[in-house]
C-alpha cells in the first residue's frame, strides 16, 4: 500500500522482468531524444543561432536608423522599405508596437539578421512559415537566414509587450 | 509543544489517528484552493470566449488583465494551496503524527492568503498587466512583486512545517521502518518547492526593489533565466505532488500496491535531481546562452527527469492492474480494465489524468523542448496547449479526484450529488483534452499565445490564418465552455458537500 510504511528489506525486492524491460526501453529513448539535438547541428539545416552580442538599446536603435538611411528604397504607410544587398548585415528593431523596417530580400541569398528590441521583450514570429525567435533588449541576436521561397511574410509579435501587443506586425518581402 | 490526546480522533475507515490542528489546516487550505479555482475558472471562461474569434468577448485591456489573473489564480494559488493541504495530510495523517508547530502552519496560510490577495487586487486594479511571467522591462506596481514574495515566503513556511513533522514522527516513533510512498513523493515535491522558491526570491526581490525605485533593473535575459528556474520548476512541484496523488488514488480506489517501491522511490529522486535544471528550454531561441549549454541543460538532464515520469507511467497502471486482477478480473488481457470502477469519480479522474498527462502533456513537452523543434513552437499556442494537458488535465484533475476522498475522510461528509460527481471527471477531463489538442493545432499554424486578436485587424499589416484555424478555435471555445461547466460542477459539489452533505461517523 502506498499509504503504509515499509519494513526493512524492501530495498532488496528484485525488479520484475517486465518493468526492467520498460525502464531499459525508456532510457534508450531518452538518450536518443537527447542525441538528436547535437546531431541535428551536424546533419540538419535548421538550427537556432548561438551568435549574439551585448549592445545598449540606444546603440541598436542608432544602427537600425543608419541601416534604414543607407538602403531605403521607399515607404509603405509609416514604415520605411529597405532593400539591402545580398549578404549584407540587416537589422530588425522591435519597439512598442512596431517592427522596423519593412525588409525586401532576394530569394536564395544569405543575410545576417540582427534582431533586438529597444524597450521591452518582443517575439519575432515569421508568418506563415512559423519561425520564432526572441528579441531581448540589450542583446544583438544574429540569425543567419536564407529565404528559400518568394512572397510576402508577416512578422507577428509573440511575446506580450503591452496593451497593443496584438497590433505589432511587420513585413518581409522576398523577391 | 506537546500534543494532547484530546487533539486526536481515530478515523473509522482507515484506523489512522488524525491530529485536530492538522485537520483544520488541511480543510482551510483545501477550501481556499477551491475558491481560487472558482475565480480562475470564471476568468478562464472569459478568456476562452475571447480567443474563440467569432465571440471575442473581452476588449484588449481586460483580456490581458484577465490572462494575468488566470495564471496567478490557477497556476499559483489553486495549486499551491491544495499542495499545502497534501503536505499536511501526507505528513501528519499518514504518519499518525501530530503536526509540528501548528502556529507556523497558520502563518503559512496567512502569508499565502495575504500575498495572493495583494497580487489579485493589483491585477484587477490594472497595476500589473504583465502576465504570469512579468518579464522585465515590463513593469508592474511594486506591490505586485511584494505580493508574490509574501506568498512564496508562506509556501516556504509550509514546507518547513512539513519537514518538521517528518522529524517529529521519526523522533516520536509514530511509524516504523521507511515512510509511506505517498509521504515520500510529497517530500520530493517539498524539496523541489524549496529550491524553486529560492529561485523565486532571487528573481522577485531585486525586481521588487527595481519597481520600487531602489535598485537598477536586472538584465532582461538574466531575468528570463532566473524566472524560469522558478516558473518551470514550480510546475515540477505540481508533477511530483500529482504522481504522489496518483499512487494515493490507486490505493484508495482499488487497493493498488506499487509493484516495486525501490523503482518508484528512485524515480522520485530523479525528479529532485534533474528536473530543475531543465528549465532552460524556455530560452532555446533566446540570445545569451551557448548551444552546448542549452543542449546539456535541456537535453541530458531533462530526459532523466522524463525517465522518472516514464517509470511512473508504468508503475501506477501496473499497480492498478495487479490489484484488479487479484479481485478476480483475470479473463483475457483486458477484463481488469473493463471491470475497473469507472463510476467512481476518483478512479476515472486518476485514469483520465494519467493518460492525458502522459500522452498529451508529457510527449508534447519533450518534443517542444527539443532545440530545433522549439523554433516552430516557441510562444505559439502549442505551448498553452502543452501545459493545459500537464497542469489542468494532469494535476488539477488528480487533485479533483482526491477531493472525492478528502470530503468523507477529512471533512466527514458524504459527497453531495453523487450522480453529478460520477460524470464530472469525464466532462472536465475530456473537454480539456480537446482544448489542449485544438490549441496545439492552432499553434502549429503559427497562432501566437497571449494575443487578444490574431488577425492584426487594427495593425498596419493583416494576417489571415484561414478557416482551419477558425474552426479549431471554435472547437476550443466550445470545449472550453464544457470544461468550465465541469469545473463548476466540481466547485458546486465541494461547496454543497460542506454545507448540506450528510455527516459521516468520525
Amino acid at each position: 500500500m502506498s499509504v503504509q510504511s515499509l519494513q526493512p528489506g524492501w530495498w532488496k525486492t528484485p525488479v520484475h522482468k517486465e518493468e526492467r524491460i520498460w525502464i531499459t526501453v525508456a532510457l534508450i529513448w531518452c538518450i536518443l531524444m537527447t542525441l538528436i539535438m547535437p546531431l541535428w547541428h551536424v546533419v540538419g539545416e535548421h538550427n537556432p543561432s548561438a551568435e549574439y552580442y551585448r549592445i545598449a538599446p540606444e546603440d541598436f536603435d542608432k544602427l537600425t536608423d543608419e541601416f534604414i538611411d543607407k538602403y531605403k528604397v521607399g515607404v509603405e504607410g509609416d514604415f520605411a522599405v529597405v532593400e539591402p544587398p545580398a549578404g549584407a548585415d540587416i537589422f530588425l528593431r522591435g519597439s512598442q508596437w512596431q517592427w522596423d523596417p519593412v525588409l525586401k530580400l532576394k530569394v536564395n541569398e544569405t543575410y545576417r539578421l540582427h534582431l533586438s528590441s529597444i524597450d521591452v521583450l518582443h517575439g519575432m514570429s515569421i508568418y506563415p512559415i512559423n519561425l520564432n525567435f526572441e528579441a531581448v533588449p540589450g542583446y544583438d541576436y544574429v540569425l543567419t537566414i536564407t529565404p528559400t521561397s518568394t512572397g510576402t511574410f508577416n512578422i507577428i509579435c509573440n511575446e506580450f509587450c503591452g496593451i497593443s501587443h496584438h497590433n505589432m506586425m511587420g513585413k518581409i518581402i522576398v523577391q | 509543544m506537546e500534543a494532547t490526546a484530546e487533539q486526536f480522533r481515530t478515523c473509522a475507515t482507515t484506523g489512522l489517528k488524525v491530529h485536530g490542528p492538522a485537520e483544520n489546516l488541511i480543510k482551510t487550505n483545501a477550501v481556499t484552493a477551491i475558491v481560487f479555482l472558482l475565480v480562475g475558472g470564471i476568468v478562464g471562461l472569459t478568456l476562452v470566449l475571447t480567443r474563440w474569434q467569432a465571440v471575442h468577448l473581452l476588449d484588449d485591456e481586460w483580456f490581458y488583465r484577465m490572462l494575468s489573473l488566470h495564471g496567478i489564480a490557477m497556476l499559483v494559488a489553486w495549486m499551491i494551496f491544495f499542495e499545502m493541504a497534501i503536505l499536511y495530510f501526507a505528513s501528519a495523517v499518514l504518519l499518525n503524527c501530530r503536526l509540528a508547530t501548528p502556529w507556523a502552519g497558520w502563518l503559512q496560510f496567512l502569508l499565502m492568503f495575504v500575498g495572493a490577495a495583494i497580487v489579485a487586487v493589483e491585477i484587477l486594479l490594472g497595476n500589473a498587466d504583465v502576465m504570469f511571467t512579468s518579464y522585465v522591462p515590463l513593469k508592474a506596481d511594486h506591490m505586485y512583486y511584494l505580493g508574490v514574495i509574501i506568498f512564496a515566503v508562506g509556501a516556504i513556511v509550509g514546507c518547513l512545517v512539513f519537514f518538521g513533522t517528518l522529524v517529529v514522527a521519526k523522533k516520536e516513533k509514530t511509524y516504523s521502518g521507511s515512510m509511506p510512498l505517498v509521504t515520500f513523493g510529497a517530500a520530493a515535491a517539498a524539496i523541489i518547492a524549496l529550491f524553486t522558491l529560492v529561485h523565486g526570491a532571487i528573481t522577485f526581490i531585486p525586481t521588487w526593489a527595481w519597481a520600487a525605485g531602489l535598485a537598477p533593473m536586472m538584465d532582461a535575459e538574466l531575468y528570463r533565466m532566473l524566472f524560469w528556474g522558478f516558473g518551470h520548476s514550480s510546475q515540477q512541484i505540481n508533477v511530483a505532488a500529482m504522481v504522489a496523488v496518483w499512487y494515493l488514488l490507486g490505493t484508495l480506489t482499488v487497493g493498488a500496491i506499487p509493484i516495486n517501491e525501490k523503482v518508484c522511490r528512485t524515480a522520485f529522486v530523479l525528479y529532485i535531481l534533474f528536473i530543475n535544471i531543465a528549465s532552460e528550454h524556455h530560452l532555446l531561441v533566446d540570445p545569451g546562452l551557448g548551444i552546448e549549454h542549452k543542449i546539456w541543460n535541456t537535453g541530458y538532464f531533462m530526459h532523466l527527469a522524463v525517465l522518472a515520469s516514464m517509470i511512473h507511467a508504468f508503475s501506477v497502471p501496473a499497480a492498478v492492474e495487479v490489484a484488479l486482477r487479484k479481485k478476480g478480473f483475470t479473463r483475457g488481457a483486458f477484463e481488469w480494465l473493463k471491470k475497473a470502477p469507472w463510476g467512481n469519480p476518483a478512479f476515472s479522474a486518476l485514469a483520465i489524468s494519467l493518460v492525458g498527462f502522459g500522452f498529451l502533456g508529457g510527449i508534447t513537452g519533450v518534443v517542444y523542448g527539443t532545440e530545433q523543434v522549439n523554433i516552430i513552437a516557441h510562444n505559439t499556442m502549442r505551448i498553452p496547449g502543452h501545459f493545459h494537458a500537464t497542469v489542468v488535465v494532469g494535476t488539477t484533475l488528480a487533485f479533483m479526484g482526491l477531493t472525492y476522498y478528502v470530503l468523507p475522510l477529512i471533512f466527514l461528509r458524504e459527497v453531495a450529488f453523487p450522480k453529478l460527481a460520477k460524470i464530472q471527471p469525464y466532462l472536465f477531463g475530456l473537454s480539456m483534452y480537446v482544448v489542449s489538442i485544438t490549441m496545439m493545432i492552432a499553434g502549429g499554424f503559427g497562432v501566437s499565445r497571449r494575443s487578444w486578436d490574431m488577425s492584426g485587424i487594427e495593425s498596419p499589416f493583416q494576417v489571415n490564418f484561414g478557416p482551419v484555424v477558425d474552426l479549431n478555435l471554435a472547437i476550443m471555445g466550445i470545449a472550453g465552455v464544457l470544461a468550465c461547466i465541469g469545473g463548476a460542477i466540481y466547485c458546486v459539489i465541494a461547496v454543497a458537500t460542506l454545507l448540506i452533505g450528510k455527516k459521516v461517523e468520525a
